[in-house]
């Protein structure tokens, strides 16, 4: 069998914004704040020099020029890592890029506990929560290279502010680039089953698939769900998955607070009261450690997947 | 300017003044003191210095205005009123919640506003951005904001400084209303942010420094900003102004920072106002 190709969705990210210009997106532009080499926007700055901003490490600044230069017919992606995008610069996001409603995308690499050594400080899982609470505010966070890409573009063509988590580590591209038609506010189903539904975001997509494999062998069906858009969330499948498999699991790389899992026991607690079990980081800071290691002793793992579902049909 | 242009100017002031009272009276809230200190530089903005088009006020080849202290709304809101963005009569339902003048500037709901602002130290870095979004379409569009001296408190203005001063943003003019007030007391007393102009000048700026409440100073310092025009640096006005200026009992008294006028104070405010605009109508007849 083919080795399985690895990219990080950061490299996505950047190799994204390069494909938007080779086919003419002339009011791209793109700004950072002295993270070029980690965000991977350095890939859009060796091609298009002129188009790309470094506004140095002043991220509340960086969100608001991003917001000035919107009103003049450009579209900003504006980048740095996820803690500073969504922690440092909230306000800023909130009310000079939400309020106003403005065409800012924010490119956020380096999400959640798969930071790995940096340790907690730099382990931002409370960017779903903060960015979904913002009116009007769109929250995408990809699985995989094929899905990053396609997302990047997606944000460029639809109007208004947009929230793109990506993460640092390489991650198996399972889409299949031909075929895959991403839509911004849909789910989709990654695997048939009406025993549990499992439903993932980011880089825990991969693990729910890895855990749906073993979870077959024993004989349980469970319907993988892989969830790119936190916000809007794509209801009508949530209560479907709900309708047909009766105990659904969420799975991502946040808090439980806030994030998908709460998104979704929104939706089920209101329109088809449905058992829920969240897998997330369970109100604790991370800490430092290689980004697999980290992500186990959080539980974010497919044997962590495998065990809750076991659990739960007992 | 003539004299004739000059007193002119000063009327509109006057009647701008008198619409930052309407507005406030009517809201039953809002930021006169700030207003008032401002109303010569908005005026001057909207009458004399500005591109702008009130039958499409979202014209791309408009100037931009960023108020970065959105608290004082009244003031840009009376400014665009009387310059015919929309009715001075709606002046009076500021901050009514059928109202499309919102409390601090929305620029989806408010015919004339290039920004929403309000909280501070946000506005300035908008600006930056239009500026420097100005300068790569090669566009002659200039982009003006102004601060409040106690805003410059945020930590997040001097990144937009910087950032002007580096991308040599000299279509940007960047004001600051130096009233001395703020909120808790005096602003050399809350946080002393002297020498001023010796930080611009650090940070880049074509610093000018002139009384804020005199057209013809003004004037002058719109002509040293235009004469910067080349020289790939920013320019900083730090205009000296009277808080609450044109209503005695408003005058250099923080207390009327962000509080409006009952009837009785609105009667006696608006009294003022229209013996003063009086006394320059009769100037202008001589």
């Amino acid at each position: 069998m083919a080795e399985i190709k690895k990219i990080a969705t950061r490299d996505s990210y950047g190799n994204a914004l390069v494909e938007l210009a080779n086919a003419g997106a002339d009011d791209l532009i793109v700004l950072d704040a002295d993270l070029a080499a980690a965000t991977k926007t350095s890939i859009f700055r060796k091609q298009y020099p002129t188009r790309h901003f470094d506004c140095g490490i002043a991220e509340a600044n960086m969100m608001d020029v991003a917001a000035g230069m919107s009103t003049f017919g450009y579209v900003p992606f504006v980048s740095t890592f996820a803690m500073f995008a969504a922690g440092r610069a909230f306000e800023q996001v909130r009310n000079t890029i939400g309020y106003p409603h403005l065409n800012v995308k924010i490119g956020a690499t380096h999400g959640g506990l798969s930071v790995g050594e940096d340790g907690a400080s730099h382990q931002c899982c409370e960017d779903f929560a903060l960015m979904r609470a913002i009116p009007g505010m769109t929250v995408i966070c990809p699985a995989d290279d094929v899905e990053a890409r396609a997302a990047v573009k997606a944000a460029y063509e639809m109007k208004g502010p947009v929230y793109m988590r990506f993460g640092r580590l390489a991650l198996p591209v399972f889409h299949d680039e031909e075929n895959y038609q991403f839509t911004i506010g849909k789910g989709e189903t990654l695997t048939d089953g009406f025993d549990i539904a499992i439903i993932a975001t980011g880089l825990m997509t991969g693990e729910a698939l890895k855990a749906a494999v073993t979870l077959k062998k024993q004989g349980i069906s469970a319907r993988v769900i892989n969830m790119p858009t936190i916000k809007p969330l794509d209801e009508e499948l949530v209560i479907r998955a709900a309708k047909e498999c009766l105990k659904v699991i969420t799975v991502e790389e946040h808090s439980i607070i806030g994030g998908l899992g709460e998104a979704v026991c929104s939706v089920l607690s209101e329109k088809l009261p449905t058992p829920v079990r969240r897998i997330g980081v369970m109100d604790k800071f991370g800490h430092s450690g290689p980004a697999w290691e980290v992500l186990k002793d959080y539980g974010l793992s497919a044997e962590n997947i495998i065990a809750n579902v076991n659990d739960m049909l007992k | 300017m003539t004299k004739a242009e000059v007193l002119q100017l000063k009327l509109t002031a006057a009647r701008v003044r008198m619409g930052i009272i309407e507005a406030t009276h009517g809201a039953k809230c809002g930021h006169p003191g700030g207003s008032l200190s401002a109303a010569d530089v908005f005026t001057y903005l909207y009458f004399k210095e500005m591109r702008v088009n009130t039958e499409d006020p979202q014209d791309p080849n408009r100037d931009r205005f960023v108020l970065s202290k959105g608290h004082t709304a009244p003031g840009l809101y009376a400014t665009l009123a009387e310059r015919g963005f929309f009715p001075v009569a709606d002046l009076p339902t500021l901050r009514h919640s059928d109202s499309y003048l919102q409390g601090h500037p929305n620029m989806n709901t408010v015919p004339g506003v290039d920004m929403s602002t309000g909280s501070l130290g946000q506005g300035v870095s908008a600006a930056v951005g239009m500026a420097l979004a100005a300068k790569l379409q090669g566009s002659d569009v200039n982009v003006y904001t102004l601060l409040g001296d106690g805003e410059i408190e945020e930590g997040q203005c001097w990144e937009a400084f910087m950032f002007a001063s580096h991308y040599k943003l000299e279509n940007l003019c960047v004001m600051i209303d130096v009233n001395g007030l703020q909120i808790d007391g005096p602003t050399k007393e809350v946080m002393n942010s002297e020498p001023l102009d010796q930080k611009m000048d650090a940070f880049g700026f074509n610093t000018i420094v002139c009384n804020g409440n005199s057209v013809t100073e003004l004037e002058q310092a719109f002509m040293l900003f235009h004469r910067a025009q080349g020289s790939g640096q920013p320019t900083c006005f730090l205009l000296h102004t009277t808080k609450g200026l044109g209503v005695s009992f408003m005058e250099k008294n923080v207390d009327w920072h962000g509080k409006a006028p009952n009837d009785a104070e609105y009667e006696q405010a608006i009294g003022e106002l229209k013996a003063d605009y009086a006394e320059l109508e009769k100037e202008a007849q001589r």
